[in-house]
Parts: structure tokens; C-alpha cells; sequence
């Protein structure tokens, strides 16, 4: 018999972590029998500091995470890691391999990692993400990192879901930096170059400086008019080890902000209108595809056929669907 | 080409259509064997069959496999093993899984075993062999029917 | 000068459509061909039959004979008319003692070469008694931690009078180290030694996954066995760059010789690098190769190998020696290829790509078992392959004409479209970037993996026949055969000695030795070699030797591709 979730969320509290990964598994399945179960992790997290962090493809974005938490471990504080990679648009399915850049890092108690496929999801974000955070939060986790795909424009959840959003960019993948050809040159916080043991790592920090002091200044500003924080560009080589601190002092200096200005109130905000939003379309979708689902395809034939339009066809759904 | 969205929609016992919860596999290489053609083609397999796979890459130790199992509360621990050292590595993951408490972990055992261990190796908890030659489809619906018989957890 | 003398290649062509139109059109009618398309397993489109014309694009002088520039024919001019190719079974199992008796047991049969194959911790660099180690000690191959090892293996065994290969890759040089301390120790000398180590570390990241170092430092230590036997063992074969576990790991054979070329390209390149002289280490690299299923296709595979490297080392590395450009291999049958039901039909498998191997013109062979599918073989198993070999040298007399197959119209237009495909590959390669970066990419993997996954498909859906698993299956088929059983006392008595050694030797020396391995290690002009020599024969045992050096230089992780 499978434990009510209520009783996985008493033990989660207490921080037992089986718990945790079999809410996981819940949250993903997405059953509405636990959505109360979820609504009550959602107001018991809260602690955690959460980092977004996204880059293209070869950026070196693993082996920085992998490197981060290594370090943040030293100060002794315990971190979370959700990494997202993305499903086959042909199967549903997919190949999670970020863990495989941990590996060091499985034996640690403070250390916990989670791969989830994007499924459907289209802005780089698994659905039961922030969940899965919220749950990681629960359990007595100080941050919690994810790890998005970043492949391109539609890659900008993560800034509308996390509390630090962090672009790495590498050398060497191009002309132009990345990030600004992904179109993500804006959401950071943080900007990193990684692989900076190479030569033209110094050409694309430049570069990026550039970039960002030519961006229309939208930041949240001071009384006295200055920028509540301004967005920093930060070197690593995780072959060398180099920049790590340094990018860990610059989050904890973000967090810093984020939590004692402005700037945070206005960030829980919009975390919190995207979540609204994004888990009423989930519920939305789901709702009407168990509602609609035996007059789908019949619907959807009539239409090609153009013996109606989809106009009128999906008022008529909508209209059946169960509230 | 379907959504995706309804690709991964079925159908549950009550009728409802749901998005399904999908089928997590971790693929684990344990030990110093380094042959990975076959859990490779079996990731890929699994993967077109709308699965979710977890590869730990090689040369795992059986805690690191476990608790990577556990983390990601997967459904099938898939281990891949050609270097005869089965008889040493299963007993150790099995036992680990049990002390974990997470002996509802489906596990099965792929590669090369000789026919004289495998009982041996299904009463210590094994669900399935699926060795050398086994179809790609076959392996799906031996997963598939695992996880189906051993119901909402 | 073209193969066409007599007839003009007009006459023939409209020869071959008359054919075509009259005698093949009437006999389709009433009886279809099996398939609209054939190909070769490594998927070049075959003809319904080959004529002069698909020979004329082929210069003669790339035919060539044998023994002369480009070899296509063969590396040498009298071939196995001379000497028979070198029968060379691998064994490997249990201790040196063990191993030793199995060795002694197959030259009584007939075996003219010794191959070795060592455990899982020995390949990766693990002392027996480490918790890596566990359960694998001695298992699949011969267990070696120091030289006492070594020396129970080659007991009573000449090694100035057989050549003794050695299937070992990232601890190659450990290896190497030991078989020369032994050597040394029985007064041989060093460069009367013939024989051989595998040492390709370049394709373990491609497809064995035997690797210990990340890939720079790997290389530098490959680079040092060549320049060291350069200069000190003028018979050995320091490296064996191989395609077998390519093909394996489930590439076409095209790729097989194709990506063994791009990493034999760069282990050229780094020993240019230290201003040794091309023709005074080259003729001493040799190659290992599979020899699979497509019985045609693997001889013209051999042949067009064979010519592109020899223009290779003449053209872009400037070799002067015809040696340096004449490529020798090793082949072993295509252990993917075997299949545990019906086991028995191995036999048959192996003895069709024994034969291919030998018209490919082969130097060495390794039949493999029946039991292939098993485990590691038997005796019994083991004697039968021997035997497989025994009968193609002495009852079919194709030893006897070289390169039989040279002059055959398909082979011939095979072996040239083999040709230019490699350097089509080769000149990918150098355009993306060398072969060390496209492993770091998963370039060759990725290639490597997706002819792996159509073969799996292939092979479901019947495309690929293969007797006994999707046709002529049969379903109650019961297994009789018998195993090479795993003896429980190996890990014991291997360890047993081991802690002998470590109790005797003298540990303050070792440790000095190691400290000095470690400056050797950090200056990359210097060569590995002697300071290894020093150390085994101190008694360092190979996880001393491993364990020192990972701490300057990490372990390789590798980002897998599917």
C-alpha cells in the first residue's frame, strides 16, 4: 500500500529524505489526489535560496555546478541540485545524464541531486520543478540549485523562477557570446565565463561587460538613484578550480540583496505570479485532455478536414471540461 | 508528430487520462567492467519508448549506485555487468537497497551471466534477466509490465 | 595505365547492358532477386556482379604487389609462403601460475606466439586487494600487481624465443616495465625481445573505456613506450593501435579503420614533436584489427588499411623506409558476431572470418572460441580455434598464392572505395579540429553508438539474420557445455603474495622511487620508462605506481554520448 502523502509530508519535515524523493515522484506524476499535500510543502518552504543557472550547450555549465557544490559544501551548508535536461519531442522520453558529473558528490549526506526531463515543458523548466525545490526547501536544504538546459529564447523561466539567476557562457563556442545569440543575455544576475584557463576567455568577458553596459538599464533602483544591484561578470575554470569562491561570495551577496531589498519583494512577486499561472495551465491541460479525450480525435479529424475550425471546436471543449 | 503533452498522456485504472508519470530507469555500470554498447543501446531503447533514463556512467561502486536509485526514486535499477562479478555485486546492492528501505526498487540485470547464477540471483531479489540478445522491445515490455504489476507505489 | 587493354571500356559497357536487358531481365521474371538492394554489412551498395569497368578508376600502381609501395597486397613479398601467420591465442586467467600452465599447454598444441590478457584491476591500474578489485581478481584475465607476478607467468618460458603479446592499455607501460626488469634479471637481451603491447590509450576513450588519466598525459606516456623501444628493443612492438574494440563497441567497419588511422595519425604526431627521426620508430608500430562477418568487405577493409597507410607515412610524414609505410596487424575474429544459442555454429562463424583475415593478408590471429558467449574459454574451446586456423594453413593451400583476392573486380573497386572513404573520414576529422578534440566532443562515440543502435534494431526486426537468436531459433534448446570455472582461491593467493612482496621489499626505497617518478611525471620532455624499470623491480606493485601518479594528474570522466 503506498504511504498517504500526507504522512510523507509529516516525515519530510522531519527531514527524512526517502520522503522527499518519493514527493518527488508524486509531484511529477502529477495526480491532483496530492495537490493538497503539495499546496502544504509550497507554504512550509520558504528557506531555501534559490539558484537558476542555464548556458548553451558546451558551456561547461555541469562541471561548474559540480564545482560549486563541492564548494559551498565546505562552509558546511547543505545544497540541493535539480537538473533539468530535455525530452524527446518524437518519444516523451529522455537521457538524464548531468548526475554523471557529480559522481563525487553521491556519498555526501548534504548533497542532493534529482534529474528531471523537461516533458512537454517548453521554457527549459521541468513542470514539477519548483515543487521539487519546494520539497528539497521542506527537508532542511540551504540552496537549491537548478540546472536548466539553455538552449534558447524560450530558456527564460528559469529567471522568472529562481531567486539568482545565474548565464554561463564559454569561450572559444563562437564569434559572438553566446548568451546574447540565445537571447538570455538579459535574465542574469550573474553572468560567468567558465573555461577561463583559456586564452580567449579574457576576449568574451570583455565582451559580455560590453554587452551588459550597452543594455537599457531596467534595474531596480535606490533612493539615491543607483542600481539596487548590478549584474557582475565573473571568470571560473573549474579545470583550475579558479573563480569558484568568488562566484559563491557573489550569490550570497545576491542573496543578501534580494532578501533585504526591493529588489526580492519584487522577485517573491513575480516567482509567485509565474507559479499561479504556470500550475493553473498545468491543471488547465490536464483537466482537458481527461475531459475531452474520448471526442479528441474525432474533433481533430473534422478539422483537418475542415469540416469545422479550431476556433469553434475548442470553445465547445473548453466548455466540457470539468471543474 | 504528436505533442509531447500527448504523448505521455494514458489512460489510468479509473478511466481518468492523465498525464502519465513516467517510467523512471537508472541504467548503472558497477564496478570496473567497461563495455557500454549494450546499456547504451538500451538507454537509447528505453528512451524512444517514452521512459525516463538515468545513466551513472561507468565505473560505479554499488553505494554510489544505490544511492543515486534512491535520489532519483526511480522504478527500475537496470545494472549492466559482462565481468562475471555479478555474484559479488548483486548481493552488495541488494543489501543496500534493504538497509536504505528501498526494496520496492524493481531491480533487473543485464550483460552476460552464466545460466548456473541466475536463480541464484533472482531469489536474492532480481525480478528479471534481460542478458545478451535480448530484443530492444522485449526489454521495454518487461519493464513496462514490471512496473505495471507491481502497481502505484 | 588502366586494367583495360583489350577491350575498350565502351565495348564492355554495352556489353553489360545487353546482359542486363536480355539474359538478367528474362531470369528476374521468373525468379526476383531476395532484395530490391544489397549491401555489405558496413553498408556500401553492392552490384549484381563487378566487371573490368569497375576496376578502371583503380591506378595499377595502387595494386601494386605485394611487399612493395603501397602493400596493398601484403607487407611483405613472400607472405605465408615464407612463414605462416603467427598463431596467436589469448590466455588469461587466475595468477601467473595459472596462466603459465595454460600458456605451456597451448604451445604443446601447436601455438607459435603468446598473448596475454590480464583482469579487470590489472587493466585499470587496481592492486588485487583494493575494494575496487573485489570479486574480479584473476577473473577475466591474469592477475598482475608486481614482477613476481611476472615472473610465475613467463616460468620456464624462453621469451628470446617467443614473442609474447601483451593486451594492456592505460597500465601499458607498468607492464612493459616488468616484462623488461625480468629480462634483465634472466640476462636476456633487450633487443633480441619481439613481441608486443597494446598501449592505445586513444581508442579506450572511444570504446574500451579502459582508462585511468585524462588524455594528455595518457598520450605522453604512449609516446614514451615508442621512443624507449625505439632505442632499446629493436623487435618490439611498442604499441598495437587498434580498431577491434571500435568495431566492437559496435562501429561499421569503415569507421573501425578509419578513426584507428586518426589516432594513429596523432600518435605519429607526438613523437615528431620530441625531433625523433619518422623512419627510426615507424616500421615497429603495428595494428590490430577485427575481422567481421561480411566476408569480402573485411579483405578489401585489410587491403585499402594497408594503402592508406602506407601513403599516409610517405606523403604527410615523410617516411623514407619502406618499412616505416608497410602496415602489419594482428586480427581476432568478431567475438559480436557469436551468439549463445546454438553455440556450436561459432565454430563455423569463426572459421569464415579466419579465412577472410588470412586472404586480408594478417600477420597474427586470434580465433575465438565457441564459448565466447559464455565465459572466458576453455581448453577444449580454445583447441578447437587453434585447430580452425591449423587447417586453413595446411589443407587449403591458400597460404600458398598471395594476396589470392587481388585482381577480383569487386574486391579491387571495394577496396578503392574503402580508400577514399577513409581519407574522406580523415580529412573530416582534421577540419573539425584533430582527433583529441573530437573525442572530448563525443564525435566518434556518438558515430560509434548510433551503428551500434541500428545494428540492435536490425537485428529485431530480422534485417540482420542471425541463426539461432531471429531465425532457426530454437525455443528448448537446453546448454550442455562446460565452462571455464572461476577458481575462489585466486583473490587469496594472488593477495597472499602480494602482501610477500610488499612485507619484503624494501618500502624506503620504493617510496623514494615513487617521489622521483613524480618529477619524471611533471616534466613532460623526459621519458617514464626508466624510472618505472627501477620501480617495479624494487617491488612497487602497480597501484604504487598508479595511485602516485593519479595524484598529479587526476582520472578522466567521460561525458557519454548515445
Amino acid at each position: 500500500m503506498p504511504i498517504p502523502s500526507g504522512e510523507l509530508v509529516a516525515r519530510l519535515k522531519k527531514g527524512d529524505l526517502r520522503a522527499a524523493s518519493r514527493l518527488m515522484s508524486r509531484a511529477e506524476a502529477h495526480d491532483e489526489a496530492t495537490l493538497a499535500s503539495m499546496g502544504e510543502i509550497y507554504k512550509s518552504a520558504g528557506r531555501a535560496h534559490i539558484v537558476g543557472l542555464t548556458g548553451v550547450p558546451g558551456s561547461g555549465k555541469s562541471t561548474l555546478v559540480s564545482k560549486l557544490v563541492e564548494t559551498i559544501r565546505n562552509d558546511g551548508r547543505r545544497v540541493g541540485v535539480i537538473a533539468i535536461d530535455p525530452s524527446s519531442p518524437f518519444s516523451g522520453g529522455s537521457i538524464l545524464g548531468d548526475r554523471i558529473r557529480m559522481t563525487n558528490l553521491v556519498m555526501d549526506e548534504g548533497v542532493y541531486i534529482r534529474s528531471m526531463a523537461t516533458r512537454g515543458s517548453t521554457g527549459g523548466l521541468a513542470r514539477s520543478a519548483l515543487t521539487a525545490v519546494d520539497i528539497l526547501d521542506v527537508a532542511g536544504f540551504d540552496i537549491v540549485i537548478i540546472e536548466t538546459v539553455g538552449v534558447g529564447q524560450d530558456e527564460v523561466e528559469i529567471a522568472q523562477a529562481s531567486h539568482s539567476t545565474i548565464v554561463v557562457s564559454a569561450p572559444g563556442l563562437g564569434d559572438d557570446v553566446q548568451a546574447i545569440k540565445a537571447g538570455i543575455l538579459e535574465i542574469a544576475d550573474i553572468h560567468v565565463v567558465s573555461k577561463c584557463d583559456r586564452p580567449d576567455s579574457n576576449r568574451t568577458i570583455t565582451d559580455l561587460k560590453t554587452m551588459l553596459a550597452m543594455g537599457i538599464n531596467i534595474a531596480i533602483k535606490d533612493q539615491e538613484g543607483r542600481p539596487l544591484w548590478q549584474v557582475p561578470v565573473v571568470g571560473t575554470s573549474s579545470e583550475r578550480g579558479e573563480g569558484i569562491d568568488t562566484l559563491i561570495q557573489t550569490i550570497d551577496r545576491h542573496r543578501d540583496v534580494h532578501r533585504s531589498t526591493q529588489l526580492g519583494v519584487e522577485r517573491m512577486r513575480r516567482i509567485a505570479e509565474y507559479r499561479t499561472f504556470k500550475t493553473a495551465e498545468d491543471l488547465l491541460r490536464s483537466r482537458f485532455f481527461d475531459s475531452t479525450n474520448n471526442r479528441l480525435n474525432a474533433t481533430v479529424d473534422r478539422i483537418a478536414k475542415r469540416e469545422l475550425d479550431p476556433f469553434t471546436a475548442s470553445t465547445e471543449l473548453l466548455s466540457k471540461v470539468a471543474f | 508528430m504528436q505533442s509531447v503533452y500527448s504523448l505521455l498522456c494514458v489512460k489510468k485504472h479509473d478511466g481518468r487520462i492523465l498525464m502519465s508519470s513516467p517510467i523512471r530507469v537508472l541504467l548503472a555500470k558497477v564496478g570496473l567492467d567497461g563495455h557500454d554498447r549494450g546499456v547504451k543501446v538500451v538507454a537509447r531503447t528505453l528512451r524512444d519508448a517514452g521512459m525516463d533514463v538515468i545513466y551513472t556512467g561507468l565505473h560505479r561502486t554499488p553505494d554510489e549506485v544505490v544511492n543515486a536509485a534512491i535520489q532519483e526514486d526511480v522504478d527500475v535499477l537496470g545494472i549492466s555487468l559482462l565481468s562475471g562479478a555479478h555474484m559479488t555485486i548483486c548481493p552488495k546492492i541488494m543489501a543496500l537497497l534493504e538497509e536504505k528501505d528501498a526494496s520496492d526498487t524493481i531491480v533487473v540485470v543485464g550483460g552476460v551471466v552464466p545460466d548456473e547464477d541466475v536463480n541464484a540471483l533472482k531469489e536474492m531479489g532480481v525480478k528479471e534477466l534481460l542478458l545478451q540478445d535480448t530484443p530492444p522491445n522485449k526489454i521495454v515490455e518487461t519493464l513496462q509490465r514490471l512496473v505495471d504489476e507491481r502497481g502505484p507505489r | 595505365m588502366s586494367v583495360l587493354n583489350k577491350f575498350s571500356p565502351g565495348e564492355l559497357q554495352q556489353q553489360l547492358e545487353l546482359w542486363e536487358e536480355n539474359e538478367v531481365s528474362s531470369f528476374l521474371k521468373k525468379q526476383p532477386e531476395r532484395e530490391n538492394d544489397f549491401f555489405t554489412l558496413g553498408g556500401f551498395p553492392v552490384k549484381r556482379t563487378y566487371t573490368a569497368l569497375d576496376t578502371q578508376d583503380t591506378p595499377l600502381e595502387d595494386i601494386g604487389l605485394p611487399g612493395q609501395y603501397p602493400f596493398t597486397r601484403g607487407p611483405y613479398p613472400t607472405m605465408y609462403r615464407s612463414r605462416n601467420w603467427t598463431m596467436r591465442q589469448i590466455a588469461g586467467f587466475g595468477t601467473g601460475e595459472d596462466t603459465n600452465n595454460r600458456f605451456k599447454y597451448l604451445i604443446s598444441q601447436g601455438q607459435t606466439g603468446l598473448s596475454t590478457d590480464f583482469d579487470m584491476p590489472t587493466l585499470m591500474g587496481y592492486d588485487s586487494d583494493h575494494p575496487m578489485s573485489d570479486g574480479e581478481v584473476g577473473r577475466e584475465g591474469v592477475a598482475i600487481d608486481t614482477l613476481a607476478d611476472m615472473e610465475a607467468l613467463f616460468d620456464e618460458i624462453d621469451l628470446e624465443k617467443i614473442s609474447v603479446s601483451m593486451t594492456i592499455n592505460p597500465t601499458a607501460w607498468i607492464l612493459l616495465a616488468m616484462y623488461v626488469a625480468l629480462a634483465k634479471r634472466r640476462g636476456y637481451d633487450l633487443n633480441k625481445l619481439s613481441g608486443t603491447i597494446q598501449a592505445d590509450i586513444l581508442k579506450e576513450y572511444m570504446a574500451q573505456k579502459e582508462y585511468i588519466y585524462p588524455i594528455a598525459p595518457s598520450v605522453r606516456i604512449v609516446r614514451d613506450c615508442i621512443t624507449y623501444c625505439a632505442e632499446h628493443m629493436k623487435r618490439y612492438n611498442p604499441i598495437n593501435i587498434s580498431g577491434y574494440h571500435i568495431s566492437e563497441a559496435g562501429s561499421s567497419p569503415l569507421h573501425e579503420v578509419a578513426f584507428t588511422m586518426a589516432n594513429a595519425i596523432t600518435y605519429v604526431e607526438e613523437v615528431q614533436k620530441t625531433g625523433m627521426d619518422v623512419d627510426s620508430y615507424a616500421p615497429r608500430l603495428a595494428f590490430f584489427f577485427v575481422c567481421q562477418a561480411d566476408f569480402f568487405e573485411e579483405v578489401a577493409k585489410f587491403r585499402a588499411v594497408r594503402r592508406v597507410w602506407a601513403k599516409i607515412m610517405k606523403e604527410r610524414f615523410g617516411a623514407k623506409k619502406p618499412e616505416s609505410m608497410r602496415l602489419r596487424f594482428h586480427t581476432q575474429t568478431a567475438a559480436a558476431s557469436l551468439t549463445k544459442p546454438q553455440y556450436k555454429v561459432n565454430i563455423m562463424r569463426t572459421t569464415l572470418q579466419a579465412l577472410s583475415a588470412v586472404l586480408g593478408g594478417t600477420q597474427s590471429l586470434h580465433t575465438n572460441g565457441m564459448d565466447e558467449a559464455f565465459a572466458i574459454p576453455t581448453e577444449e574451446a580454445m583447441k578447437i580455434a587453434l585447430r580452425t586456423q591449423q587447417v586453413i594453413a595446411d589443407e587449403t593451400n591458400v597460404a600458398n598464392v598471395i594476396d589470392p583476392l587481388g585482381g577480383s573486380y569487386y574486391v579491387e573497386n571495394l577496396t578503392s572505395q574503402y580508400e577514399q572513404k577513409i581519407f574522406e573520414l580523415l580529412d573530416e576529422v582534421e577540419e573539425k579540429g584533430g582527433t583529441i578534440k573530437l573525442i572530448e566532443e563525443g564525435w566518434f562515440q556518438k558515430h560509434i553508438a548510433d551503428f551500434a543502435y541500428e545494428t540492435a534494431l536490425r537485428k529485431q526486426n530480422g534485417q540482420k539474420p542471425v541463426i539461432g537468436v531471429n531465425k532457426y531459433v530454437e525455443e528448448d534448446e537446453k546448454f550442455d557445455i562446460e565452462t571455464h570455472p572461476y577458481d575462489a582461491t585466486t583473490a587469496e593467493r594472488q593477495i597472499n603474495r602480494l602482501k610477500e612482496v610488499r612485507k619484503t621489499r624494501d618500502n624506503k626505497k620504493v617510496e623514494q622511487l615513487l617521489d622521483q617518478l613524480l618529477e619524471v611525471a611533471k616534466d613532460e620532455t623526459k621519458n617514464i620508462m626508466p624510472i618505472t624499470i627501477e620501480l617495479v623491480d624494487a617491488g612497487a606493485t602497480m597501484g604504487d605506481i598508479v595511485e602516485k601518479l593519479r595524484t598529479l594528474w587526476g582520472t578522466y570522466r567521460e561525458n557519454p554520448v548515445f
